[in-house]
């Protein structure tokens, strides 16, 4: 047993083990307390919700691991969701083709990337603080949603979208599929490539890295562009899920995106994070959503129950931390 | 314990009578670490005594009981100003006129220069009101004594560190302190600073202020004390007059081993031109530099600080652009855009602060190695292979004998000299053609010192050329076969450590 938390631990990360426990806790509770939480229907609908959170918080993951933020990230994915409608409304609205989708879907991405590297380069090139930028950068795309939509809905789109936003392959939701290949990626990307290695260095001391001889400037606009890739994702399925696109749409998730991350054990200081321990993370705010809901708690009392459970988990680690310190004691 | 001469009660040694303090039979346990065993340690009223010994000896630990910080096992015997202390607390030490100045200074970067002074006195632990007439007059006076003028206003995050040193002693005196620790006050200290806080140490002790002075720098250590006590590994080495002693002496006697100290230069004017500077420039920094480092030649460059020797490093590893001049690397002229540049041509530079730029203090000692091959150890799907990766990280590891835990502590938990070991590996495996090493040795222990010059030598031998800047001028007399001196941004003097003294350069030098 203690070999196989060494072994998880080594490759995974050290809050692994304890995410996993404490999601063993809440699954047992809810189970307990709530009989149809352990049903299939309730873990295909805990499959369908957690995605789109779940891709935004990887948007945000990589700034944080680098020393920064992106505060930017529901309104690059509206705007490239707004994107996606714009060309699907150029070729007829819901009648438009398969063809029509794909070149949507690329120029969608193709803001969200554009977003993320004007970020990326002020904040490279510049030197300007990210929280700053990101800030400027999200107060500039709400404006420009909300002028070129008129603050209203923009709906109408061809009908075989839907299985994208609520199908299902192999018993999977086709949204849980492209957040777990996108996890997977995000995975590979961070602990196995250069960029990987060069977001953890620049996230603990950049100049370090460029007197090491590191392309910070290139890996800060990467990082950001990236970013807006994936915003650009959860906004093109936020528009299958919903067949519509309003700006601010999914506003509320931004800093639930935060805590996810400082949950799943992300230096808020930047230089250390990994992608299991957030999705983990991710899954245990849902389920703890998901339970409050069942129970019939109201939904405002399920997002108070998050702050809480994030203020309990640092008091935790704090605890773990004075007794690890406890056995290893020195002090010369 | 076999270098040292037999280790007479330093209570003895002070016949005056009630010395500022003394200690006898001080021991300290942390957890079964003996940082302390039966240590005596004493120094007179005025005195100037310096505490010595490499990092972990025990030095800080003694400091802390004397301040209340740490209370030492039974059966240690305290007396401060001829007053027996059963049990110090940081409240009667500071009663006692004892004060401490750690190297961090412990001061208020946001407030003024008079707030800080008259912070303990006036300011600290008064709910009421705060009076500034009364601050004020107090920081004045303390600085009239101490001889200095400082504006009373300004920030303390506006001075020169020099001037917060000043600032954290006339703190201290505001305090009536009679006994102050300085701990490391010269580290980041030039020269001049230096020559002028040693004048106000000597300053305070005719005035009958005790100071124990604790400083890596032995030069200054054997300049300012009268007398020297040395710690190794939590026990009392000895206490020595500095008259008489030597920097290797105290060496030995702080490390336990003798260190050969013999010039060790050699000509090499035959070999093959690997570095040619001609006539570099860069308006502000340095003008005019020619220099020629050849194929295994360690080439030292000294001079005091703001001198120009980090600036000219910096462009020659391509972080900033020179103005006019050229850069020639085994005879092709180099035009660096960045140290990318540099790095590809075959060139690594180790800078001076290792803390904040030579490492990544808090990740891992393996990704601070690989750090600059990363390209070397990336495999066709663009994904960094493991094996390769432990590969160059246990090649070096054995390769500089570094000690270690894990390759994944962080590299923050090494010594210095083991630190400094890990950015010679980082820049070794780059297999460069020239090595730059700015200042290799600030922050490592006189013992490992000797550690990283031998692998300097080593490499050397092996064909790669080498610029040792350093402030130490013996580290380069002994150790480089020619020593460039740099003053004003220009190079003003070319010395053969075989044809000159190390008391001559150092005349010339700090002339």
């Amino acid at each position: 047993m203690r070999a196989m938390i060494t072994a998880i631990t080594r490759r995974f990360g050290p809050e692994v083990p304890a995410l996993v426990g404490f999601l063993a806790v809440v699954v047992a509770i809810f189970g307990l307390a709530a009989p149809r939480f352990l049903s299939l229907a309730n873990f295909d609908s805990m499959a369908f919700q957690l995605p789109e959170l779940g891709l935004l918080t990887l948007a945000m993951l990589v700034p944080i691991i680098s020393g920064g933020l992106n505060l930017a990230i529901i309104y690059t994915a509206n705007i490239a969701g707004l994107t996606l409608a714009w060309v699907l409304l150029q070729f007829g609205g819901a009648e438009a083709g398969p063809g029509a989708f794909v070149l949507g879907v690329a120029a969608a991405l193709l803001v969200g990337a554009a977003a993320g590297a004007v970020m990326g380069l002020v904040i490279a090139h510049i030197g300007a603080h990210p929280i700053l930028v990101s800030l400027a950068m999200m107060i500039f795309l709400r404006g420009l949603g909300e002028f070129l939509t008129r603050g209203g809905d923009i709906s109408g789109f061809p009908s075989y979208l839907a299985p994208i936003g609520h199908g299902s392959v192999l018993g999977l939701p086709v949204p849980m599929l492209i957040f777990l290949v996108a996890a997977l990626v995000w995975h590979v990307m961070l602990t196995r490539t250069r960029h990987g290695f060069a977001v953890y260095m620049i996230g603990s001391n950049i100049r370090a890295a460029a007197y090491s001889g590191l392309h910070t400037r290139r890996t800060l606009t990467l990082i950001y562009t990236l970013s807006g890739v994936l915003c650009a994702v959860a906004g093109i399925l936020m528009l299958t899920r919903f067949n519509s696109v309003r700006v601010g749409h999914g506003e509320a998730l931004l800093l639930i995106t935060v805590l996810a991350c400082f949950l799943g054990g992300v230096d808020p200081f930047g230089g250390f994070g990994r992608v299991l321990p957030v999705v983990l993370a991710l899954v245990i705010l849902q389920v703890l959503s998901s339970g409050l809901n069942l129970l019939g708690a109201n939904q405002h009392l399920s997002t108070a129950v998050w702050g809480l459970f994030l203020i309990g988990v640092m008091i935790l680690r704090w605890v773990a931390g004075k007794v690890g310190q406890g056995r290893k004691r020195k002090d010369l | 314990m076999t270098a040292a001469e037999p280790a007479a009660d330093p209570a003895e040694r002070t016949a005056t009578e009630s010395p500022a303090l003394r200690l006898a039979h001080v021991s300290k346990l942390f957890g079964g670490v003996r940082a302390l065993d039966d240590v005596a340690f004493a120094l007179g009223r005025g005195e100037v005594h310096c505490l010595a010994g490499e990092n972990g000896c025990g030095k800080s630990t003694l400091i802390k009981i004397v301040t209340g910080v740490h209370a030492p096992e039974p059966g240690a015997e305290i007396e401060i100003f001829g007053q027996p202390v059963t049990s110090v607390t940081p409240t009667l030490a500071r009663g006692l006129g004892i004060a401490v100045i750690w190297q961090d200074l412990a001061l208020f970067p946001e407030m003024t220069v008079a707030e800080n002074i008259a912070f303990d006195t006036l300011v600290g632990g008064r709910p009421r009101g705060v009076n500034y007439r009364a601050m004020r007059g107090l920081a004045a006076g303390v600085l009239d004594r101490l001889g200095v003028g400082l504006d009373l206003d300004a920030r303390l995050n506006t001075l020169p560190i020099a001037d917060r040193q000043i600032v954290a002693i006339a703190r201290a005196l505001a305090g009536d302190a009679r006994l102050i620790f300085m701990d490391e006050p010269t580290a980041s200290l030039t020269q001049s600073e230096t020559d002028s806080l040693l004048a106000i140490v000597r300053a305070l002790s005719a005035r009958g202020v005790a100071i124990v002075f604790v400083s890596h720098r032995l030069a200054e250590v054997l300049e300012i004390a009268s007398r020297v006590t040395v710690l190794r590994d939590g026990r009392l080495v000895g206490v020595y007059p500095t008259a008489g002693m030597t920097q290797s002496r105290l060496t030995e006697l702080m490390t336990g081993r003798q260190f050969s100290h013999a010039v060790r230069a050699r000509d090499l004017a035959a070999e093959r031109a690997v570095l040619v500077l001609d006539g570099l420039a860069r308006r502000g920094e340095f003008e005019g530099i020619g220099l020629t480092i050849r194929a295994g030649e360690i080439v030292g460059l000294t001079g005091l600080i703001g001198s120009g020797r980090t600036e000219l490093a910096h462009a020659v590893f391509g972080l900033t652009r020179p103005d006019a001049g050229t850069i020639r690397l085994d005879g092709r002229a180099l035009e660096l855009r960045s140290n990318r540049d540099a790095v590809a041509a075959g060139i690594a530079y180790v800078p001076e602060d290792r803390l904040a730029l030579g490492l990544i203090q808090p990740q891992s000692i393996a990704d601070n190695i690989v750090l600059s091959v990363l390209p070397g150890i990336t495999g066709g799907a663009g994904l960094i292979s493991e094996p390769a990766r432990a590969g160059v990280v246990g090649h070096w590891l054995r390769e500089l004998a570094i000690r270690i835990g894990r390759p994944s502590d962080p590299v923050s938990t090494l010594s210095g000299g083991n630190q400094q070991r890990v950015v010679l590996a980082k820049w070794l495996a780059t297999k460069p053609r020239l090595l730059i090493l700015d200042s290799p040795t600030v922050g490592v222990d006189v013992g490992a010192r000797e550690g990283i010059f031998a692998i300097i030598r080593d490499l050397a031998a092996q064909g790669l050329a080498i610029l040792l800047i350093s402030d130490e001028v013996p580290e380069v007399y002994f150790n480089a076969d020619r020593v460039l001196h740099m003053a004003g941004g220009r190079l003003v003097g070319e010395y053969d450590p075989r044809q000159i003294t190390l008391a001559e350069l150092e005349e010339r030098i700090y002339a």
